[in-house]
This record gives structure tokens, C-alpha cells and sequence, in this order.
């Protein structure tokens, strides 16, 4: 029975539509533009929602109930409110800069979310081999080193915004945003690098993957273990990861209790004091969409991505990106319920908590766990060993690649790695490759993957 | 014209004209702000010559850091509004553009007096010498060289934090 449901899941490679053959596999990276974009946009008003609800909730209050039904409509009122509200612009603010720092902000959280790898999708071959494509918009090789660059040049929304404001208390916002998410992201790095000692790969389809293991390694697990809630990477990687990286996700937000640069109580509103209107609604859309992107990665990275909790078939009939955004909507959950719980860190303390506390913490951890997963590979290589390797796709040679970087440059004799680099699979002799120019002469493209 | 070559005209005076300004402009910050968009076609650039982690260490180390820490240093300053910055009247500005102009035509006449060797490495194979794992196996690989200079070099850039924690301390 749920062999059939299975198959229906699975698309042909190639269609026929009005007389068009149409490759499928190549449409999956616009599908994924909008699907992110969609989910992006469309679940904006609704955290917003969410959000005053839950708070409501913990607070024992009431929360939005005129607008629509149990107060669904109050995020469009609230946006609409917004629209109308006079656009005021300050004297002397550099203009220029003043209107570019909100567009910047949305724009750069945007797009950090082009990685995230929101499911596979399964297609079946012409001669009935089946392969799996993640649905992301871009499934590059750095993927995580581009979510940590974009991550970095959120930075200049925020700055610029501080400073083009011309205003002290919007200066001082900035600083302290900026100089909280620099003092944040190391620890995060640490986190995050846990991780990549752990999955083997910058690729986070392949970190989403790596997480469909069984636990620990153990062979006589079960096999509904396998890829299940305990073999994602939050107790993969000792738990103390997954903490470190969710502090520093809020810190990286600038959100309570971490939301210093805009702590009404001395700041006024921080580096948007001067904004009002809909550059006001921007910033505010921005800070959001950060949340959800860097809740999608603590998704992907730690909670297993797409896979559902247990390895079993009921389980693996709801779609991957449904379990995708339960996890994300948790992670927004937990935004709201620190919200509601905890008051705001003094300065010192919170400089003192990334700096001398998460900092260490997290160098160790690294440290401990690069030596748990080569101490877990060399008892996994011994025969008859009950463990499985940390990383079962890339582990990588050094003694293939070494020959094979100078023959790169001859251009004698290369072995080609295959997109895994798992070694040579096919000699290439210097007479069949064709040449980089004329460029009219290679030969045709790989589908894009 | 193909994308490729779309792409690159695009990038190319995305470049030229963010330096030009920022060599020009008056205001500190409107400087820095285009030598970050000129880092960032460079790394486009990069990605166009499939060197994927090159151009996302670009972008992390010069875009997310390094001109940050330089924006920062400018507010800090108090540099923010415009000044006056430029002399006037001097030979400088005559002497650079006679120098970028001749630079600019011995690079356009070094492919008549100097051949460079080309390659014929196929796409493919460029599209995987830019992975992570290619460039970690070959530069940490105890067969190659790399791996020592790698590690002095790290040694230096602690002795410079190091260094700079003296600088800013009085007591430790």
C-alpha cells in the first residue's frame, strides 16, 4: 500500500508538453526560487500573528481578537496601518544611504535563503534509475560558507542605518548591533564547524543527508532509527553545539534577550529611531526574514532538515519541506517563548557571554569532537567493528588528489573525481578533453543539477 | 553575446565605476561602501571562473570583515561627513593617470610580446578544482608543501592579535 503512495512521488525525468520536451530536473532550481520566496513572504504577516498570539498566551492576556477571526487579519491591518502613516524623512540624514540601509537589510536576509536545501525531490531516469535532486535554488559547493557571507554583510544594513540617520541614539544602535553579531558569529562558526567535522561537506544537502545515518553509528540500531531525531546532528555532535548555535542565533538577530541595539529603555528604538512608515516596515520584515533563515539552518543543520523523526513509511509520506517548516516554525516558536520569559542582558554580560564563555566552549568542543570522529573512523575501518563511520561519502584520499592536481596542469593524464570525490572513475587523456577556447567547441553542458 | 560574456561586461563596469567613485568620492563612508560592491563583483567574478570558495572567502574575509572593521573606523572617527579630502594643485592626480593609462596599454600589448600557456583542461574538470574538498586535499595533504607555510602563517596572525590586545591594554 504504501509502496504505491511511494511511487506516486516519484516524476519522470523527461515530458512531453505540447510537443516540447521539457527535462524536469532542470526546472526544480526555479521552483525552489519560488517556493523560498513564497514561504518567505507569505509566512511574514503570519509570525507576526504568531508571535502576539503566543506572547498573549504566557502572558495570560487575550492577545488579537477584532480583526478577522481570533484576530487573523491584524498583521494585514498592522502592514495596511503602516502604508499610510507619513513617510517623514529627518533633516540632514545622508539620503542616499538613508533609503539604501532598509532595502539592504531585506535584500541580503533574502537571499542568504537560497541555499537551504527545503526537500529531495525523486526522478526516474529513462532507462528506470532513479535519482534525487534537493529542491534549493542554488545547491553550491560552499553553501554553508555562503549563509556565514551573507550573514556577515547583514551587517551593513544595519550600520548604515545608524549612521545615516544622523541621530546618536541610531549611531549607538548600530555600533552595538554591529559589534554583537562579530562578537556572535565566531561562536557560531565554532557551531556550525562542529557540524562540517561531523557531515564532511560545506554542501547542505549533503549535511541534511549525512544526518540519515543510524545513531552513532551503531549497526545493530534499529533500522526506524535510522536518520530518526537520534541520529540528527543535535546529539550527534554532543548536544553542546546545538546550544551554542542557538544562543548565538538569537544574538544574531538582535532579539530578546539579546536585543540590545534596540533596548527602548536607552536607546529608543536604535538604529531605526528615524525611520518611519514603510522603510520601518522593511527593517522590521528584514529582521524577520532573518529569523526564519537562520532558524532554516539550525533546521537543516542540526534538526535533520527534511527528514521526518522516525524512520517510518506512514512518516515518509508527508512531504520533506512540511517537516522542514515544522522545524523552522519551532524555531520561531522558541524566538517568541525567549521573548516572553527573559529580560534583556546588560552589555558587559553579553559580551562576556560570547567572548569568554561561548567562545571557548565551542573551540573545545571542536577540538573534542574532531578527535571523537577520528577516533570513531578507526575503529569503523577495523573488521568486524559495531560502528559505522562519521563520514561514510567524503573521505577524501589525499594520495589520488596529489597526483592529480599537476596532471591538471600538463593536462597529460587527470583522473576525474566524481561530484562526491570519491576518487578516480574514469582516466582522461590529454587528446579527448576538449580545449577551454574556442568555447564554441566544448561539449554540451551537464544538465544542471 | 553569450551570459557568460554578459555577465562579465556587466561585472566588469559594476567594478571599474565603484573604484572610480571610490577614489573619487569625497565622503569617507561613500568610499568605503564601493570598494565593499567591488569586492563583491570580484567575487562574482570568481564564480564565473567556478572558484566557489575563493569567492565566498572573498566575500566573508574582505566584504564581511575587513570593511566593516574600516566602516566602523570611520564612525568612530567621526570622518562621516564630508570633507574636504583631496588636495588640490598638486602633480599627483596627472602622474596616476599618466601611470594607470600605460599600465593599462603594456597589459593590452603583453599578449603580442609575452604567449601565455594555455590549458586544455576541459570545464568539468575547472568546475572541480574550485571545491572545498579539492583545495582542503591538496593544501593539508602531507604530500604537498602547503601545510607548513599554512600553519606559520596562522602563528602570525596570532601574534598580531596578540600584539594588538598589548597595544589596547595598559594592565593584563
Amino acid at each position: 500500500m504504501f509502496e504505491s503512495l511511494f511511487n506516486a512521488f516519484i516524476l519522470p525525468e523527461n515530458v512531453t508538453w505540447f510537443g516540447q520536451n521539457l527535462h524536469l530536473p532542470s526546472f526544480v532550481p526555479y521552483v525552489a526560487i519560488a517556493g523560498t520566496l513564497g514561504f518567505i513572504l507569505g509566512i511574514l504577516p503570519m509570525l507576526i500573528w504568531i508571535e502576539r498570539v503566543v506572547i498573549a498566551l504566557m502572558q495570560d492576556r487575550i492577545g488579537p481578537n477584532r480583526v478577522g477571526p481570533r484576530g487573523l487579519l491584524q498583521a494585514a491591518a498592522d502592514v495596511l496601518k503602516l502604508f499610510f502613516k507619513e513617510d517623514f524623512l529627518p533633516k540632514s540624514v545622508d539620503i542616499r544611504l538613508y533609503y539604501l540601509a532598509p532595502f539592504l537589510t531585506m535584500l541580503i536576509a533574502l537571499s542568504a535563503g537560497a541555499v537551504l536545501p527545503a526537500q529531495n525531490l525523486t526522478f526516474r531516469h529513462g532507462d528506470g534509475t532513479l535519482f534525487r535532486i534537493p529542491v534549493t535554488v542554488g545547491d553550491v559547493n560552499v553553501g554553508l560558507l555562503y549563509i556565514l557571507a551573507m550573514s556577515s554583510l547583514g551587517v551593513y544594513g544595519i550600520v548604515l542605518a545608524g549612521w545615516a540617520s544622523n541621530n546618536k541614539y541610531s549611531l549607538i544602535g548600530g555600533l552595538r548591533a554591529s559589534a554583537q553579531l562579530i562578537s556572535y558569529e565566531l561562536s557560531m562558526g565554532m557551531a556550525i564547524l562542529c557540524v562540517v567535522v561531523l557531515a564532511g561537506s560545506l554542501k547542505l544537502s549533503d549535511i541534511v543527508e549525512a544526518q540519515n545515518q543510524l545513531p552513532f553509528g551503531i549497526k545493530a540500531a534499529p533500522e526506524f532509527l535510522r536518520g530518526s531525531v537520534f541520529s540528527w546532528f543535535w546529539l550527534q555532535s554532543l548536544i553542546i553545539p546545538v546550544i551554542l548555535y542557538t544562543i548565538s542565533m538569537i544574538a544574531e538577530t538582535n532579539r530578546a534577550p539579546f536585543d540590545l541595539p534596540e533596548a527602548e529603555s536607552e536607546l529608543v528604538a536604535g538604529f531605526h529611531t528615524e525611520y518611519s512608515s514603510m522603510k520601518f516596515a522593511t527593517f522590521f520584515a528584514g529582521e524577520y526574514v532573518n529569523m526564519l533563515v537562520v532558524s532554516a539552518l539550525n533546521a537543516a543543520l542540526f534538526w535533520g532538515g527534511s527528514l521526518p523523526p522516525l524512520n517510518l513509511a506512514i512518516l515518509h509520506i508527508v512531504p520533506g519541506f512540511v517537516w522542514y517548516i515544522l522545524k523552522i516554525m519551532m524555531g520561531i516558536f522558541l524566538y517568541t517563548w525567549l521573548r516572553a520569559t527573559l529580560p534583556r542582558l546588560r552589555y558587559d554580560a553579553l559580551m562576556n557571554l560570547g567572548w569568554k564563555k561561548m567562545l571557548p566552549l565551542g573551540l573545545f568542543w571542536l577540538f573534542l569532537l574532531s578527535g571523537y570522529s577520528l577516533i570513531r573512523d578507526t575503529i569503523a575501518e577495523q573488521k568486524n567493528s559495531p560502528l559505522l563511520p562519521t563520514t561514510t561519502r567524503y573521505i577524501v584520499t589525499p594520495e589520488p588528489v596529489t597526483e592529480k592536481v599537476p596532471a591538471l596542469m600538463t593536462s597529460e593524464r587527470a583522473n576525474a573525481t566524481d561530484a562526491n570525490g570519491n576518487g578516480a572513475s574514469k582516466p582522461v587523456t590529454g587528446a579527448e578533453m576538449p580545449s577551454l577556447v574556442p568555447p564554441e567547441e566544448k561539449p554540451k553542458d551537464i544538465p544542471i543539477p | 553575446m553569450t551570459p557568460q560574456l554578459a555577465i562579465f561586461w556587466l561585472l566588469a563596469i559594476i567594478s571599474v565605476v565603484a573604484s572610480l567613485v571610490m577614489v573619487r568620492s569625497r565622503n569617507p563612508i561613500r568610499s568605503a561602501l564601493c570598494l565593499v560592491a567591488t569586492f563583491l563583483s570580484i567575487a562574482v567574478f570568481y564564480i564565473t571562473l567556478s572558484a566557489q570558495f575563493i569567492a565566498a572567502v572573498q566575500i566573508i574575509v574582505y566584504a564581511g570583515a575587513i570593511m566593516v572593521l574600516f566602516l566602523f573606523v570611520i564612525m568612530l572617527l567621526n570622518m562621516g561627513a564630508g570633507q574636504e579630502m583631496r588636495d588640490k594643485g598638486t602633480l599627483q592626480t596627472p602622474i596616476a593617470i599618466g601611470l594607470g593609462v600605460s599600465f593599462l596599454v603594456a597589459l593590452l600589448f603583453s599578449q603580442r610580446i609575452v604567449t601565455l600557456p594555455r590549458t586544455n583542461v576541459s570545464p568539468e574538470l575547472i568546475d572541480r578544482m574550485g571545491e572545498v574538498q579539492t583545495i582542503g586535499a591538496n593544501l593539508y595533504s602531507p604530500a604537498q608543501p602547503w601545510l607548513f607555510p599554512f600553519e606559520i602563517t596562522s602563528i602570525l596572525l596570532l601574534v598580531a592579535v596578540v600584539g594588538a590586545i598589548i597595544m589596547a591594554k595598559r594592565r593584563i
